[in-house]
């Protein structure tokens, strides 16, 4: 099962049983409810924007392994970012699902990186892009 | 080996360098030779249109064409050729139902009795409808096993049930509804029943006369013939009162500038250049039903889905939804922590080719409390051995995840 521990990488399963930043931020927060209507796939994703810097981000959501742990480590890598920073990340994640090789010292990576075995994998990249398309959305607003 | 699965060349392949086991025929059922040939033998020997032209293979197109109609009368035992629509597929049959049917029939107060397990096929249309008219859905209530109770359905029909509208065979459970039963009463109320029939006309007789059903709305695709054709069969007296919902050439009678007469039926529900090839694979693909024959068939996927049933329960922590009996054609289940998609990624590089998600049926999900689940589902084609290989396949899930986490 060699290329299926590309796609599992402990570190996504990680977050998957242990989410980071998970719940909902207080009033006042940007929110953003996304489904894949393939799927079932649901996020709700509230972010904390304060002077274009994202300083808060929770998530709520229901899914597979990859959605979720997808979402964890969105949430941590957005927070501290400018949204511009934040939307550059889209870009990279965005381009790393579609197989192109990401020069780390361009942006670090950090966990996100686990995901790019992801690519691989065809059917399963609409689960690795619904928290970032969350976000994308949210910092649109 | 199974005698039928040597006529299903797509079988014969390695996915992932196992060997394909194929149990999504529920999305969509394989497609035997004499089905692809003939499609292919439209194309490369007599490709015409149809109904029109004077030359010889228009009419040999159209003497194909036609002979399929003739077939799926036949094979549904509809009483006149009249009554069966070719359609792009169950999903369109069901839209002109609701179109061209309910919202001229429905008014405010009138309601539509459905089931929440409904594929979105069969739910979305009348909403619609409902809005439009002012009529109002009436979901049967559903049993802790998915099923429907007929006792409990029978006050929900009343004068004001014009239409009830129900799938026959559930894609998700598997369950067979008593259709026959539930015409007799919405007819003693003067209403009609429409009925979804995607997932049992491909696994059972279905008999429109002895169920006495007013509308059935399937797919040739399920049923080992092509993508993009499908039949709506309808009660003569029933067509004949509705208008067409499409517009165009082959439908018409007479035309002025102003004005425009309808062909008789079943043209006038067939406009523009119909599905031809698509009509062709589907009579092929009746005719290979009819050889194997559809008690043979219908045996087969009750033993098949009895023994998936059976063989599964032998893995821990599997959750099964629908009834463990009187079922047919799918399997649906969840393992314990692993979420479907997971699963069937696993199945996949094994592969074992399965559905997960919500199946179009989003209500259903709720009702079961999950927002996806994984669905096996069998055909002809299948065997116990490919059963064995998803119960082994399920093991490797379970210890996959857990030596990861």
């Amino acid at each position: 099962m060699s290329s299926l521990d590309d796609l599992y990488r402990r570190v996504i399963m990680d977050h998957y049983q242990r989410p980071r930043n998970k719940g909902e931020l207080d009033n006042g927060a940007i929110s953003i409810e996304l489904n894949n209507p393939t799927c079932g796939d649901r996020i709700s994703l509230q972010m904390n924007v304060e002077n274009g810097m994202i300083k808060d981000a929770r998530f709520l959501g229901e899914g597979c392994s990859i959605s979720l742990a997808s979402a964890s480590m969105m949430t941590e890598s957005v927070k501290g970012l400018s949204v511009d920073q934040s939307l550059h990340l889209v870009d990279l994640f965005s381009r790393m699902m579609q197989g192109e090789e990401i020069d780390t010292d361009e942006f670090p990576l950090e966990d996100i990186e686990a995901l790019t075995g992801v690519a691989k994998f065809p059917a399963r990249i609409k689960c690795a892009t619904l928290a970032w398309k969350a976000l994308e959305k949210g910092v649109k607003q | 080996m199974n005698p039928w699965k040597k006529d299903f060349p797509i079988l014969f392949q390695q996915v992932n360098e196992h060997d394909l086991v194929y149990l999504d025929s529920a999305a969509t059922s394989q497609k035997p030779n004499s089905v692809i040939e003939q499609v292919a033998a439209y194309y490369q020997g007599y490709n015409s249109n149809v109904h029109r032209g004077v030359h010889t293979l228009g009419t040999k197109a159209t003497d194909a064409y036609e002979g399929a109609r003739d077939k799926v009368r036949d094979f549904i035992h509809a009483k006149k050729r009249e009554e069966i629509i070719f359609t792009r597929g169950a999903t369109t049959s069901m839209n002109i139902v609701a179109r061209s049917y309910a919202m001229v029939h429905c008014k405010a107060g009138d309601e539509i009795l459905l089931s929440p397990a409904e594929h979105h096929a069969n739910l979305i249309p009348w909403q619609q409808v409902a809005k439009v008219t002012g009529a109002k859905l009436v979901y049967m209530p559903l049993e802790s096993d998915s099923t429907i109770l007929l006792e409990k359905v029978r006050p929900l029909i009343t004068n004001k049930t014009k239409i009830v509208a129900i799938q026959h065979v559930s894609n998700v459970l598997g369950t067979i509804n008593p259709v026959a039963e539930l015409a007799k009463l919405v007819h003693e109320v003067g209403g009609i029943i429409t009925v979804d029939g995607a997932q049992s006309v491909p696994h059972m007789k279905v008999d429109v006369q002895e169920l006495d059903v007013d509308f059935l709305s399937f797919s040739g695709h399920k049923m080992v013939g092509p993508t993009g054709i499908g039949v709506l069969y309808g009660k003569e007296h029933l067509l004949n009162d509705m208008e067409p919902v499409e517009f165009g050439g082959e439908m018409i009678d007479h035309v002025d500038l102003e004005t425009a007469t309808w062909k008789e039926l079943p043209w006038k529900f067939e406009g523009g250049t119909p599905i031809i090839a698509g009509a062709i694979g589907l009579g092929a693909a009746i005719d290979y039903l009819q050889a194997v024959g559809m008690d043979q068939v219908e045996a087969h996927d009750r033993k098949l889905t009895a023994y998936a049933l059976n063989q599964l329960q032998s893995i821990e922590g599997i959750r099964f939804f629908g009834p463990l009996e009187n079922r047919i054609g799918a399997v649906t289940f969840n393992l314990d922590n692993i979420h479907p998609h997971d699963v069937a990624t696993v199945l996949d590089a094994e592969g074992i080719a399965v559905r997960a998600g919500h199946h179009c049926c989003q209500p259903l999900m709720r009702l079961l409390g999950e927002t996806a689940t994984a669905r096996a589902s069998f055909y002809l084609y299948n065997d116990e051995s490919d059963i064995d290989q998803l119960v082994k396949g399920l093991q490797k899930t379970k210890e996959y995840f857990m030596s990861i986490t």
